[in-house]
């Protein structure tokens, strides 16, 4: 029994839009992160990680998200995340990702948000 | 607090083998689901079982590579409050010894794990560790 996710993207002008579905694990955090760093590689310094299709977490992928964060920051670019369950945005702030990371409800309020 | 009148009571031994923690919590699920709690507080007792679990997959180094778990749906008249307990065999640790993970410090250690505690206790209503060279019971409860 392998939970997997799967990842898709939407390059848009001036921003990305990363989709999950599924369990985010770490090999779903490595996943987002090899799709994140790929999209950094092609220019792109403003994501979004839409969560809509992610029901459930653990901390090692968040770790993983974390690194994608901290990579944002080192170049000046901007990471959000919108559509999480309420248990993940709770976990979220538990850990302080708010901080660093802006949460948004819904896509159409995280594009107009981190394109500002 | 609720009472110790047992409701329903399921135990579910686990291999550690990755993904397990998921069979873990889809078993809180339903005893949740049976107590009537609301779906957020579920998600939320969801969550922390998968975080009970995969700190015992990863940190106990258990000799039986299992999880001993046991979920009780408690109250006196009605059910109340839902208590989780997740037992290992391995080495153990020293709670305090364990420093409080913080974002900033995190963002630039090389070690960017170790959330584990700190998103159960945050989770859940009430959260007690029993660990020594025997092994570590976690036990954790939430109300309806």
């Amino acid at each position: 029994m392998t939970e997997s996710l799967n990842v898709t993207v939407d390059r848009r002008e001036g921003l990305a839009v990363v989709y999950t579905e599924g369990y985010i694990n770490n090999q779903g955090g490595e996943e987002i992160a090899r799709v994140a760093y790929k999209l950094l590689d092609e220019g792109y310094k403003v994501l979004l990680l839409n969560l809509a299709g992610t029901k459930i977490v653990n901390s090692i992928g968040i770790s993983i998200l974390i690194e994608i964060i901290e990579k944002m920051i080192e170049i000046g670019g901007r990471l959000g995340f919108c559509c999480l369950t309420p248990t993940i945005e709770k976990t979220f702030h538990i850990m302080g990702l708010a901080q660093y990371a802006r949460i948004f409800p819904d896509e159409p309020a995280a594009v107009a948000g981190l394109q500002s | 607090m609720a009472g110790n009148v047992p409701w329903r009571e399921v135990t579910l031994t686990l291999p550690m083998i990755p993904d397990m923690e998921i069979a873990a919590s889809k078993t809180a699920t339903a005893m949740a689901e049976f107590m009537k709690m609301t779906p957020d507080r579920i998600d939320e007792v969801r969550m922390a079982v998968v975080e009970a679990c995969i700190n015992a997959f990863e940190h106990s180094h258990s000799p039986d590579r299992k999880v001993y778990m046991k979920f009780e749906v408690l109250g006196e008249t009605e059910p109340e409050s839902l208590r989780i307990t997740v037992r290992d065999t391995g080495v153990g640790f020293q709670p305090e010894d364990i420093a409080e993970p913080h974002i900033e410090d995190k963002l630039k250690a090389m070690r960017k794990r170790g959330w584990g505690l700190k998103i159960i206790r945050g989770l859940m209503d009430d959260v007690e560790i029993h660990s020594g060279t025997d092994g570590t019971t976690v036990v954790m409860s939430k109300a309806r």
